[in-house]
């Protein structure tokens, strides 16, 4: 586990395999947000450097490396370019209202969850495809997607649903 | 005491604002109050994020900076900068009891437990602490109501969504307690009321001021900014 050599090792080379084969999708997500080159740059390499020093909050059993980096990613954005707060749920808030454990089968199925997601994903009809496209890569919100497609808000919602259900179904709970 | 899972529950739609990172602020602020306290939409949450984790992987790669590497390796051992970005943690100043009431979101936010805040009066029975103003009149506030107080009746010019930390209220959809979220668009003319056994004290979103309608207080709508 690369970050897990990371975290308790301070593992250089294993921060190197991760950069090669990050640093480059993190920069297309930003891109692919409207950000220029440079700003991607930046907030990539921020999102590099990040991940060197919150390696030890990583929880394989909780989430993959590509979903913990994602969410940093979409975090560093807003913060740098949105230049707003972004409220997140801390796993250790005394106030946090806990899930009951996942059972160990849970466990090994979440492992193969990100290859059923992945065809979940291209599976869906286009119509729903697009708008979960646009939530994650444009910037909007289910009512500003409504807006830019020129489709009724109910329409976007019950496609949204439809996607989300459907994707839902594809991994364990 | 068992604690009680919330019944009312963001729409799939909000949760996809949150977890794409689409939503507002102030709604953002709302929804990871109300993740903290429903695991059954924190799972669903991880779920989305964990499609942007696939949407990420499927990007083709952008180039990068032929020397972006070996520049971002000898960053690895600066010391961290001391405020690193505006999403870092404010200043806890009020300590915090071993089960707060308001999630770490909102006491980063207003820097300690519900102890800390400054309540302005709004109405009779409704004060009101501002925590983020939005464009175009949204607001982000936390809202206490008297116990047995109602809010006046009012209408929406956008969205309105509400999460209870503490006591609960009712309107007509039913009642609210710690951690369910109402969510009210235009078409929704309602009056919470607070719980008669303790004070509401809830989150509070707008897009816009609401509107009160009832015979009396319709006429004060040009003066209350509520």
């Amino acid at each position: 586990m690369l970050v897990r050599k990371v975290a308790s090792d301070r593992d250089r080379a294993a921060f190197a395999r991760l950069f090669d084969a990050l640093m480059p999708r993190v920069k297309a997500y930003v891109l692919r947000l409207g950000a220029d080159d440079a700003s991607a740059e930046e907030v990539a390499q921020e999102v590099m450097l990040l991940m060197w020093r919150k390696a030890d909050s990583f929880d394989p059993a909780r989430a993959a490396v590509t979903t913990w980096i994602f969410t940093i990613a979409r975090n560093k954005r807003i913060d740098l370019l949105r230049r707003e707060r972004r409220p997140a749920v801390d796993p250790d808030d005394p106030a946090l209202l806990p899930d009951a454990p996942p059972a160990a089968d849970q466990l090994v199925e979440q492992a193969n969850s990100e290859e059923r997601l992945r065809t979940a994903m291209r599976g869906l009809p286009p119509e729903q495809a697009r708008l979960i496209a646009m939530a994650f890569f444009e910037d909007r919100s289910h009512s500003a997607i409504a807006a830019a497609t020129n489709l009724p808000l109910g329409t976007v919602k019950s496609r949204i649903r439809l996607a989300i259900e459907r994707l839902r179904r594809s991994i364990p709970d | 005491m068992p604690v009680l899972q919330p019944t009312h529950h963001p729409a799939d739609e909000h949760l996809l604002d949150y977890a794409a990172g689409a939503a507002s602020e102030g709604l953002a602020l709302l929804l990871a109050t109300h993740l903290t306290l429903c695991p059954e939409c924190r799972r669903k949450a991880a779920a989305m994020e964990q499609l942007g984790g696939t949407l990420i992987e499927e990007l083709p790669p952008a180039a990068i900076a032929a020397d972006a590497r070996e520049r971002c390796l000898a960053l690895l051992d600066a010391p961290e900068p001391a405020a690193e970005s505006r999403s870092a943690v404010t200043a806890v100043t009020n300590p915090v009891s071993a089960a707060p009431l308001l999630p770490r979101a909102l006491r980063d936010r207003v820097g300690g437990d519900i102890d800390t805040l400054r309540w302005s009066p709004v109405l009779r029975g409704v004060d009101q602490a501002l925590l983020v103003e939005g464009p175009g009149g949204a607001r982000t506030r936390l809202m206490r109501i008297r116990a047995g107080h109602a809010v006046p009746q009012h209408t929406h010019r956008g969205t309105e969504f509400v999460c209870v930390l503490a006591g609960g209220f009712s309107d007509l959809s039913g009642h609210f307690g710690r951690g369910d979220v109402a969510v009210s668009d235009e078409s929704v003319d309602h009056q919470p009321t607070a719980d008669a056994d303790g004070d509401c004290i809830c989150l509070a979103v707008t897009e816009a001021p609401v509107r009160l309608t009832g015979r009396f207080w319709r006429l004060l709508n040009p003066f209350v900014r509520f």
